[in-house]
């Protein structure tokens, strides 16, 4: 009956073929299309109070505290009264502002990680769009958020927002080229853009193991610059809350401040799922070939677990880094990625192409 | 009728804005405004507007007996309430010439120490933050609590502590506090190296602070830089050496001293002097020795007719006390020299052509604390 955690194409594909049994071909699209993303709306949200309880807690261990407990057992529900706070706030207009790009910013953003979560394989079957170029969609989609957060600091009237606003084009302009890199490492060895290919490859053995060292240089590669990426500390410039007092959302409240800080826990999940997708073998269970025994204890792990748990552990990553590190210098941070990341990236792709071509990858 | 003068507004140059950091902002650690003109990023000027929390301190001291004044001192630098204290009492006891009891001069040294210890502390852990490591301020401010609590045990406050009185103390020491420090210095021991593991071997911090706010000795000198600031640009400043008060001279500590001033070593230098607060302590704290916590004082304090200076070493350095007496109960003047006024003045000088982000790290390497300032 449960078997459908396994493979949850036996539980999408009745849906599909009754839909198109039902209504016209054009109507079940749209009654499928308004599905997935209700769906993942749902998602987003739960997400989001999830991640943002999590982070707080995580900290609050760092820092020897004990974090949110007070509304709901261990304060879970901490998140929640939290937003219901922030939805009832005033929305402050900034006299002077640019009314429209002032409004429109913080749904860029938001709409830019909305469209990354979609070609993201959540488990086998559980993905709204397979696409053959599924990483260069990913890449091109998660860099539009820049967009709005260039907007955002430029409509606020706000010099300090200004000021994040460039420190984040600059920022993201430049990582982008290392995130890119470092995934396109893993394209080669993977021969596929597809990210259920992707996955499938990795059936016996992660690619962060298949690919020998080039793998796990362009893993780590991967979780410096796409921490930079969602503007994570220590690379926090745009928001650097000691210096421009909170960057380019300086001037927004209420939802729409809500927005962008919801927009910053997604885009982190994002990347922690492309990390686990691409490099930790995403929804595949943990294989040792030739090991029958412990492999199918393995397998009965349901996909999804594996594919959240590693997600988990990326993200746990990523704000290990963040409360642990002083935040960096816009000048050190370019530095670090044009004279550092970039050329390291660069070899590790000649080395890797080497190793494909001649065979030696497991 | 006084001529108003003008001075002429200088026209900003090309590409060239100003901000106005404060009196609200997260990284001037109270109601400082600095008016910064930039370029882009990079610091061109820098322009410090005191006064937002000024109480005419200086004033209110001339309406005050001298006890009282101990009160108003703590609200000045409220970090090293107890040095500014110590200062005033130093102030009243060579005027009047009292020899004030041996285990007075070890009490009132040995909290002194701990007072700066705590300074540091709260230093270390703004610096972090302000740096953008969330971390250190909790982990300095952990620590600080200890020291508050065995203030707290023996002078029953936490941070305005008045515990001094012109010829000895408030009240003797708490029968706990020798014990209590003990464990203090045990316990801080362990902790300053997680501060080191945290902050100081970090490769991030070092790139962010080394060669940053480069200060030379002839700068130092010259801006009256005195303290930490001061001694890690090789300029010796420390009173507790070369005009020793309380029990300092018993005491075998370390001037700290380094000749690159910049960010990093004045950095170095705090943390180092924790460890020599630390040395300090452990030889006064077992040879207190027995008897009266304070000197027979008459009751009303007239100091006669004259000039007065006393100076002590707070944790951001040099805190004189210039006074004139007209033989009244009350001083006739009283002027305070305050650290961090003449600290805040180099603050321009330093950050000149530096970017944003260091004009912070400059800032907080430079430990202001608002109401000094201001007084």
């Amino acid at each position: 009956m449960a078997s459908f955690i396994y493979d949850f194409s036996l539980l999408t594909k009745p849906i599909h073929e009754a839909l198109y049994h039902w209504l016209p071909p054009v109507w079940a699209l749209i009654a499928e299309m308004t599905l997935i993303g209700l769906i993942f709306l749902l998602f987003y949200a739960v997400v989001g109070l999830f991640l943002v309880y999590a982070e707080r807690k995580v900290c609050a261990f760092m820092q020897n505290r004990v974090g949110p407990n007070r509304v709901g057992p261990y304060g879970i529900f901490q998140t929640i009264a939290d937003f219901i706070k922030l939805l009832m706030k005033e929305l402050i207009m900034i006299k002077n502002s640019d009314k429209l790009l002032f409004n429109i910013a913080p749904f860029i953003v938001i709409i830019a990680s909305f469209m990354a979560i979609a070609a993201i394989p959540f488990a086998k079957g559980l993905h709204a769009i397979d696409f053959d170029i599924g990483i260069l969609y990913v890449i091109a989609v998660s860099s539009l958020g820049v967009v709005g957060v260039l907007l955002a600091g430029w409509s606020s009237n706000n010099k300090y927002s200004l000021i994040g606003a460039m420190r984040s084009g600059a920022q993201i302009v430049s990582y982008e080229l290392s995130v890119g890199l470092s995934l396109i490492t893993i394209v080669i060895l993977a021969g596929t853009m597809q990210f259920s290919a992707i996955v499938e490859g990795q059936a016996n053995g992660w690619f962060i193991f298949k690919g020998h060292i080039p793998a796990f240089i362009a893993f780590v590669l991967f979780l410096i610059s796409s921490t930079a990426e969602t503007n994570r500390g220590p690379f926090d410039l745009a928001e650097a809350e000691s210096e421009l007092t909170a960057g380019y959302h300086t001037e927004y409240s209420g939802i729409k401040f809500a927005f962008f800080f919801l927009a910053e826990y997604m885009n982190m999940f994002i990347v922690a799922s492309i990390a686990a997708t691409v490099f930790l073998g995403g929804w595949m269970p943990f294989h040792v070939s030739s090991w029958t025994g412990f492999n199918n204890i393995m397998d009965y792990i349901p996909p999804f677990v594996w594919y959240f748990g590693k997600t988990a552990f990326v993200i746990f990553l990523m704000m290990w880094f963040k409360w642990t590190f002083p935040r960096l210098r816009i000048d050190q941070l370019l530095t670090l990625e044009w004279k550092y990341l970039l050329p390291i990236n660069l070899v590790n792709i000649l080395v890797m192409a080497f190793i494909v071509l001649m065979g030696w990858h497991f | 009728m006084k001529e108003v003068i003008h001075t002429p507004v200088k026209a900003l140059e090309e590409e060239e804005y100003h901000i106005n950091m404060g009196p609200q902002h997260p990284s001037t650690h109270g109601v400082l405004r600095l008016v910064v003109s930039l370029q882009g990023e990079i610091v061109k000027s820098l322009k410090p507007h005191c006064g937002y929390i000024h109480r005419g301190i200086e004033k209110m001291c001339e309406k005050d007996t001298y006890p009282q004044i101990i009160h108003l001192t703590d609200r000045m630098d409220y970090l090293s309430a107890h040095i500014n204290n110590h200062g005033v009492c130093l102030l009243v006891e060579d005027a009047l010439q009292i020899e004030v009891p041996e285990r007075v001069k070890y009490i009132r040294t040995i909290i002194d120490e701990l007072t700066r210890i705590q300074s540091h502390q709260l230093w270390w852990a703004c610096f972090g933050m302000d740096l953008g490591g969330l971390t250190c301020f909790f982990y300095g401010l952990r620590d600080r609590e200890k020291i508050l609590d065995i203030f707290e045990e023996s002078c029953g406050s936490r941070l305005l502590h008045s515990y001094y009185t012109p010829g000895g103390l408030m009240w003797d020491i708490h029968p706990n506090f020798q014990k209590s420090v003990k464990d203090f210095i045990k316990y801080f021991r362990k902790k300053i190296k997680d501060y080191d593991r945290l902050l100081s071997g970090n490769i991030i911090f070092m790139e962010r602070t080394k060669n940053v706010g480069h200060l030379s000795k002839e700068d130092a000198i010259s801006y009256g830089i005195t303290g930490p600031s001061g001694r890690a640009s090789g300029f010796s400043c420390d009173i507790r050496k070369h005009h020793p008060y309380g029990v300092y001279d018993k005491a075998d500590f370390r001037e700290i001293l380094f000749t690159e001033g910049d960010t990093y070593h004045r950095y170095i230098a705090r943390m180092d002097e924790m460890h020599e607060s630390m040395k300090i302590i452990e030889q006064l704290i077992d040879n207190i020795p027995a008897g009266d916590f304070s000197a027979k004082m008459k009751a009303v304090i007239k100091l006669p007719a004259g000039e007065y200076y006393q100076r002590v070493e707070t944790a951001r350095g040099e805190m004189g006390i210039y006074c004139i007496s007209d033989g009244n109960k009350t001083p006739y003047r009283i002027k305070f020299r305050s650290p961090n006024f003449s600290n805040l003045g180099v603050l321009d000088h330093l950050s000149r052509g530096f970017k944003i982000a260091d004009l912070v790290a400059i800032g907080a390497s430079l430990d202001f604390v608002i109401p000094d300032i201001d007084r």
